[in-house]
């Protein structure tokens, strides 16, 4: 059973320096809060995986909590460039980023078969393509019925995923909608889960099909209301598609950057904190 | 071409390539510029277009364009949503799309896309986004159509990298590598058409956009480019076409709280 506690308890408890993590959402319910957590709490040498690293893992790479991305799409969406991933890549700063780099279809199944617990998803992809001399994990294999030859891309398994939906019941089952990325396959395919929430209810009251995570499926759930900005949750909020343009400039440079993260994220308390800091510091701007 | 032209590059790119959806299509859609053609499509003359994201929306009808391939606007208006694993899974493999629109940072001769890295993998002189979905639908799509603004420095004679493949080496690469979608049929760019030789499978400008001569194409491409013998002129946007291009991104800087070039 997930126990309902604090993010700061559940990170502390479940993300160990080293570990390999996910922290999954397509665009959709990204969860900022956990990874903000993540950088507050000085995690080291993670290995991070997320096909999409987006706004979160720039930071957490700037921030030096990783030594290993494996992605597939690593861009601020409709903006430009990670500038602190292109830092890391580029010139090895504030570490060298090992680089695991693979297609949307590729990681996504990935997931599924890390889920299914199989050693590697197979998919028909990769011929022509200069990916697979780069990334020796994507291999090709002959279909043994039919002879045909496809690639072969080892499962994902995370030590910790880590995810933000929109509501948990008391018991701590979760219930996500709209855009559902590979959030249900990255916590089923790792061995901890984490889940944060923008609120806890007494009843789901969801359809029977609806994306349900089971309690005993996760070892946390965390009440984040606001969680996963500045992408967004799906009828509580809209993506902060300014604070995507703003922090093209923030994270340009790496002094404006640090600054940034100091202000924000490591000289406040948790989340809410960092929500209300943020809020003053925008007003600033537009003043 | 005499006084001011009444339309941008951009325009006219965007409207060329709306014009290759048809009713019918299902196309899987990539952000920007195709994003931008593949909706025009929608709004004019081909509403039964079906497009799918990749984040997992099927059938999205967005009233702004995203600025992210998974804005909420496309998960509202959709026909369904599913998750990502499953859009490439039955939907894209499965055989399901007519049609790939796809943007790139560089393009060869033969139409391979390179979305990765300038200059050397490991040492890279300017680190790209990379893959996203493109190898899987330049692979499985039925068909592919490029859209990308043409310079020098995006149509090179080589590649560094190689991310999605279109005609690799030309000719029939494609059926020896086993590939099922027939991959680039079409790039699109602000200056001018281009299909692949039917034999060589090399890029040969069709058409030229109005007021764009043979010489500018050329200098803003990286290799001796091929012309086919009769080059026609690309008609230029319909009063209807720009009027509808231009109300949506009106629409989509009012949704953004920004200007209308995303």
């Amino acid at each position: 059973m997930a126990e309902v506690t604090s993010l700061r308890n559940a990170v502390e408890e479940l993300v160990h320096d080293g570990d390999f993590v996910a922290l999954e959402g397509f665009t959709h319910l990204i969860p900022f809060a956990a990874g903000h957590e993540i950088i507050r709490q000085g995690r080291k040498n993670l290995s991070l995986v997320r096909m999409t690293p987006d706004l979160i893992y720039d930071q957490m790479i700037g921030a030096e909590c990783a030594r290993k991305l494996v992605f597939s799409w690593g861009g601020n969406p409709g903006v430009g460039s990670l500038h602190r991933l292109r830092d890391a890549v580029e010139n090895g700063w504030p570490q060298p980023l090992e680089l695991e780099e693979h297609g949307h279809g590729d990681l996504s199944n990935a997931y599924v078969a890390g889920a299914s617990h199989l050693p590697f998803a197979v998919l028909r992809a990769y011929a022509g393509s200069d990916l697979p001399r780069y990334n020796d994990r994507i291999r090709f294999i002959d279909c043994p019925f039919t002879g045909e030859r496809l690639a072969a891309v080892p499962a994902v398994r995370p030590d910790v995923a880590v995810i933000h939906a929109q509501k948990a019941d008391r018991k701590g089952n979760v219930l996500l909608w709209g855009i559902l990325g590979v959030q249900k396959e990255a916590v089923m395919a790792a061995r901890k889960a984490i889940v944060t929430v923008e609120e806890i209810v007494d009843h789901l009251d969801a359809w029977p099909n609806a994306c349900i995570l089971p309690s005993w499926t996760l070892s946390a759930v965390c009440c984040v209301p606001g969680g996963a900005h500045p992408s967004y949750a799906h009828g509580y909020y809209e993506r902060d598609n300014p604070f995507y343009c703003l922090w093209d400039g923030i994270s340009r440079e790496r002094e404006t950057f640090q600054r940034w993260m100091k202000r924000h994220i490591l000289d406040t308390e948790d989340f809410e904190e960092f929500r209300r800091v943020l809020q003053e510091e925008m007003a600033k701007e537009v003043r | 071409m005499s006084g001011a032209p009444a339309f941008s590059a951009e325009e006219m790119m965007t409207v060329a390539a709306s014009r290759m959806l048809r009713n019918g299509d299902v196309c899987f859609v990539g952000i920007g510029l195709p994003s931008a053609a593949a909706n025009l499509a929608r709004l004019t003359h081909a509403p039964g277009v079906v497009l799918i994201y990749e984040s997992g929306p099927i059938g999205a009808k967005p009233d702004a364009l995203p600025l992210s391939i998974g804005d909420g606007s496309l998960a509202e208006t959709a026909d369904t949503v599913v998750s990502t694993s499953e859009i490439f899974r039955y939907w894209l493999q499965g055989g399901r799309v007519t049609v790939g629109f796809l943007g790139a940072a560089q393009i060869d001769r033969y139409a391979n896309i390179n979305t990765t890295v300038i200059g050397d993998y490991r040492r890279p002189q300017t680190r790209l986004p990379g893959a996203g979905g493109a190898p899987e639908i330049a692979s499985c799509a039925g068909k592919v159509i490029l859209v990308l603004r043409q310079t020098a420095r995006t149509f090179v004679e080589r590649l560094d990298f190689i991310t999605s493949v279109g005609h690799l080496d030309g000719g029939e690469a494609r059926k020896r590598l086993g590939l099922p979608g027939d991959g680039p049929v079409a790039v699109v760019t602000d200056l001018c058409l281009m299909a692949p030789d039917p034999a060589t499978k090399e890029l040969t400008v069709t058409h030229l956009h109005p007021g764009v001569t043979a010489e500018r194409v050329q200098a803003a491409t990286g290799w001796n480019l091929r012309f086919a013998e009769v080059v026609e002129e690309t008609a230029s946007p319909g009063t209807a076409e720009l009027r509808t291009l231009r109300e949506l991104k009106r629409r989509t800087a009012r949704a953004h709280g920004r200007t209308a070039d995303a």
